[in-house]
């Protein structure tokens, strides 16, 4: 096998054993990227002097006895709304393509105490708005599993890089799908930790009160390790939550005997593809097999959760998205003449569409006059998915659903109709509103040979529920898809 | 009733006027609202700044618990009620000296509310409810280029951030203020208490401290509230009264020819002293209001704002109250010393060195001649560089006979040019009162025997002569004789 195909825990132990090198390891992906590049455009800015600058300083590091961490020389895609010092992070958007912070994210800073090796800045929705990776100013990625088809979004460029072997793990951002909904479209591992479990401080905000960073992965075991690495109290963030250190690796244990999982009728019904249900249905029964009580569930309120989403996740975006207007930094237009006349012209040529309509319904929802029927109600019925949750986890351990209720669709099938796209988030939306972690592991493939990937959802910090299930039926279903094809 | 109502025109009297309002200060914590950066006044445009409160894309806000601390200590010196539970909000709109185009400010669920503020106002006070007390980031500032610094003249604006994050509390009262002299009262009685609570330097002149007013007029008496405006950039106690006397005499002006006054935010202009509307689009604002989803709400637990208010100091109400009640000072020196709180602070000290028998003396002292001199050489009491320890003891020199009030005065102001003490003054010039009844009677004979006329003038019974002689005693003791002493043995000699 490819060095850049293998896992981080297997290049870990190769370098404990000095089978393989720093070097080695970055150039097997710089080799993947420079051929892949061009045909997936996974990344916004791949740097190969770069990287071979930050594994030749991690040789060195190694050389002079420094300690091996889990992402010690392990090249991490990371999406491009993730702040990174002194190099261009760019939302995937116009408004932003020149855009060079002058400070790292917590989550970097994590990794770079593992003294891990930043493989590039991943392609993305712009502002993480979209569920296809067809909303960026930097162009579409392609599904390196079939070029035709998209690999999801938003972290679309995060999901295929991994996928395509043009990183060895990533890292994502999940507002209602984000990280989810392409590793289920590529056939790997996505993860959104519990909100506040990691920081947000240097991740360009979308929706406040929904985003999360978290692992995109080859398999589970880099997902729990990932997780721990980037996990963790921040003063720099009010919401992040303080747990202690916790190694999340302890929880990946092959044994489901006796675990509750519960399937929520909303989350398999009408939309979902019935190849999608079969595949999460044998899922199932595995894990009957294994020992677990399977049961189906109704949670009444996530027939709502959609609408809420897109009141609450654009109300706050237009907010968020108000301080790029050209004054202090990013995209300018210079013809205007006026103050105002510079705020309107640069955003209407710094946003591109799907960013445009998200910013109007947010400004919308949150008007004097329609407050109290939008932004007001929707938080009222955010409550009642909360609250539904909270009883359905009083019964059930986890939950299970399908992540997508499609495999991946083709390049502009669904650009022309929003609500149809919309509606490809429709199982990962209600998790975010409810703060919820929820991995979504890969569970089979279709006749056409596209990924269809398994939703495991767990109660507010119960991540080692999520690990156990997710190790376990991970071992069970054997997934295994490599778009080799790419290489001949 | 107050002069300001019953003034020359009838129509003064005819409106009533119903003012509010919202005063604005700056905290004086080390670092700003919701980052690291320290306050500034005058840095270098740019340098007090870092990712969080320029507002980068992906910083997050922290709320900086001291300035909570110093916004709760206000309110409860306003007699509010600390909400447990408070929240910020964005305040949402579009303007350069704005990093994030919104305003991270309090809503409906504001730190602190219904409280109130007695005025004194001489013949009467007037309590001025305080519906709320709440707190927000400051902005930047906009420079606008040229020579004039209008925006409508300059070609290009350009912005300085040191200011943006700065914590601010805004304190907006009832509508029960009911005239502008009220409203100028009010002011200087807040601002008096917050330099008491040591939270903000309330500099007018800086803008830490800066007031929006609203002022509507109605019939005397009637219930009904007419329209009112609001009026910006009252930026000193003067223009405040001056601004909203203006507005009250053009909105009775309105009233009187029948006309509507129109809802509008009114600028002041202390030059030509009158208020113009703002154009319309300048406040056509909907602000957006939504929960910061940044912060979670600020939940204040009973035994930290039972902390705070142990670290309320006595307030000056309470200060003019205890020098009256228990002091006994006069009613207008216990009001001027506690309207500064250095002077009330400087007083107290010299009270407790002193005892209640000479704590008057030094409040004479503080009002009279140390202010006189402070006034003069525009110093505050605490740059005078005469502790209350020196004064006091020039005042025990005084009570004790060691030296007469007329070279004391000589003595105070050498302690001011050389701050020295009185002490060390008195033994370099020899300038102690004599009392040595030996030495006196020495030099009262030699005045007797020098002016035999004006001695046998006060023999005739010409007893203001008397004055004469003495004050030849005191000229050959340069002053220092002890005028009592030779009072006494001076007519004591002359009735023989
Ligand atoms: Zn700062």
């Amino acid at each position: 096998m490819q060095l850049n195909f293998l896992t981080a825990h297997k290049l870990k132990k190769m370098l404990e054993k000095r089978e393989v090198c720093a070097s080695d390891i970055a150039a097997s992906i710089q080799e993947s990227c420079e051929k892949l590049q061009p045909k997936i455009n996974a990344y916004i800015n791949f740097d190969k002097s770069i990287l071979q600058k930050q594994a030749e300083e991690i040789e060195c590091y190694i050389a002079a006895g420094g300690k091996l961490h889990d992402f010690t020389a392990i090249p991490v895609a990371v999406k491009d709304n993730i702040c990174t010092h002194g190099i261009k992070t760019t939302c995937a958007s116009k408004i932003l393509a020149d855009y060079v912070p002058v400070y790292d994210a917590t989550v970097i800073k994590k990794l770079q105490e593992h003294k891990y090796v930043l493989a590039g800045k991943a392609n993305m929705d712009e502002f993480a708005m979209g569920s296809s990776n067809e909303n960026s100013a930097f162009g579409p990625v392609k599904n390196p599993l079939d070029l035709q088809m998209v690999p999801g979004g938003s972290s679309g460029g995060p999901a295929a890089a991994v996928c395509a072997g043009m990183a060895i793990c990533a890292l994502g951002s999940d507002t209602g799908g984000s990280i989810r909904q392409p590793a289920s479209l590529c056939g790997i591992v996505g993860l959104k930790p519990t909100y506040g479990l990691v920081s947000r401080y240097g991740l360009i905000s979308f929706a406040s009160s929904l985003d999360q960073v978290g692992p995109i992965t080859r398999d589970v075991t880099d997902s729990a390790n990932l997780l721990s690495a980037i996990s963790g109290w921040d003063q720099c963030d009010s919401t992040s939550i303080n747990t202690g250190k916790v190694s999340y690796k302890d929880f990946l244990v092959d044994d489901i005997k006796g675990l509750n999982i519960g399937v929520p009728k909303q989350l398999m019904a009408e939309g979902v593809d019935s190849q999608v249900a079969d595949s999460v249905n044998n899922a199932l029964e595995m894990a009957q097999h294994l020992g677990a009580n399977i049961e189906q569930i109704s949670l009444p309120s996530l027939e709502y959760a959609l609408s809420v989403f897109y009141v609450i996740a654009p109300s706050e975006a237009s907010s968020n998205l108000s301080k790029f207007d050209g004054v202090r930094y990013g995209y300018r237009n210079m013809q205007a003449s006026t103050l105002h006349q510079m705020y309107r012209q640069t955003r209407a040529q710094g946003f591109g569409p799907e960013v445009k309509r998200r910013i109007m319904i947010g400004t919308y929802c949150l008007s004097s006059g329609y407050y109290d029927a939008y932004y007001e109600k929707a938080q009222r019925v955010r409550t009642l998915i909360i609250n539904d949750f909270k009883k359905a986890f009083e019964k059930y351990d986890v939950l299970i659903s399908p992540t997508s209720p499609t495999t991946a669709f083709k390049i502009g099938e669904k650009t022309g109709d929003p609500l149809s796209m919309y509606l490809s988030d429709i199982c990962t939306i209600p998790v975010n509103l409810a703060g919820l972690p929820a991995i979504s592991i890969p569970c089979g493939l279709s006749s056409e040979n596209l990924p269809i990937g398994l939703q495991i959802i767990a109660g507010t910090l119960r991540e080692d529920l999520i690990f156990k299930t997710a190790y376990s039926l991970e071992k069970a279903i054997g997934f295994n898809k490599f778009p080799l094809h790419l290489y001949e | 009733m107050n002069k300001y109502m019953n003034n020359n025109t009838g129509e003064m009297a005819k409106y009533e006027a119903v003012i509010g309002l919202e005063t604005h200060v700056e905290l004086s914590t080390n670092t700003k609202m919701f980052c690291g950066c320290a306050l500034s006044f005058g840095a270098e445009p740019n340098t007090r700044t870092c990712p969080v409160c320029l507002g980068l894309p992906g910083t997050l806000p922290v709320i900086n618990s001291k300035a909570v601390q110093f916004a709760i200590k206000t309110a409860l010196a306003l007699n509010c009620s600390i909400n447990k539970s408070s929240i910020f909000h964005r305040k949402n709109y579009f303007y350069a000296d704005m990093p994030k185009n919104y305003q991270i400010s309090q809503y409906n669920r504001p730190l602190a509310s219904n409280g109130f503020l007695d005025v004194d106002m001489g013949s009467y006070v007037r309590r001025v409810g305080i519906t709320r007390v709440h707190m927000e980031e400051d902005t930047g500032k906009l420079i606008h280029t040229g020579s004039s610094g209008r925006i409508s003249e300059s070609d290009a604006s350009i912005v300085d951030y040191n200011r943006a994050g700065t914590p601010l509390i805004e304190i907006v009262t009832e509508p029960d203020i009911r005239t502008p002299a009220e409203a100028k009262e009010y002011l200087i009685a807040l601002r008096n208490i917050i330099l008491y609570l040591d939270v903000s330097d309330c500099s007018m002149e800086q803008g830490s401290l800066r007031c929006d007013a609203n002022i509507s007029l109605k019939p005397a008496g009637a219930k009904s509230m007419g329209t009112k405006t609001e009026i910006k950039n009252l930026n000193s106690f003067r223009f405040i009264q001056r601004g909203l006397e203006y507005e009250y005499k053009r909105q009775a002006g309105l009233l009187e020819e029948g006309k509507k006054v129109l809802q509008q935010t009114r600028h002041y202009d202390h030059l030509t002293d009158t208020t113009s509307a703002l154009r319309l689009k300048e406040e056509a604002h909907d602000y957006r209001y939504f929960p910061d989803p940044d912060l979670v709400p600020l939940i204040m637990d009973k035994d930290a704002v039972q902390d705070i208010k142990r670290e309320i100091p006595e307030l000056p109400g309470e200060k003019i109250k205890r020098y009256l009640e228990v002091f006994g000072l006069p009613d207008e020196t216990a009001r001027l010393i506690a309207s500064d709180k250095d002077t009330a602070q400087y007083f107290d000290r010299c009270a407790n060195i002193l005892g209640p028998g000479k704590l008057k003396a030094a409040a004479n002292w503080i009002t009279g001649d140390f202010a006189a001199y402070l006034n003069k050489e525009s110093l505050k009491i605490k740059q005078s560089g005469i502790s209350a320890e020196s004064l006091c003891s020039l005042i025990e020199m005084i009570e004790g006979g060691r030296i007469s009030s007329k070279i004391a005065k000589s003595v105070f102001e050498e302690m001011a040019q050389s701050k020295k003490e009185p002490q060390d003054i008195i033994m370099e010039h020899n300038l102690e009162q004599v009392s040595d009844e030996g030495e006196l009677s020495k030099i009262i004979d030699e005045v007797i025997a020098a002016n035999d006329e004006v001695v046998q003038q006060v023999k005739d019974g010409k007893d203001k002569a008397i004055g004469f002689l003495i004050g030849q005693v005191m000229a050959k003791t340069k002053g220092k004789a002890n005028p009592a002493l030779v009072n006494g043995i001076m007519s004591k000699k002359l009735k023989k």
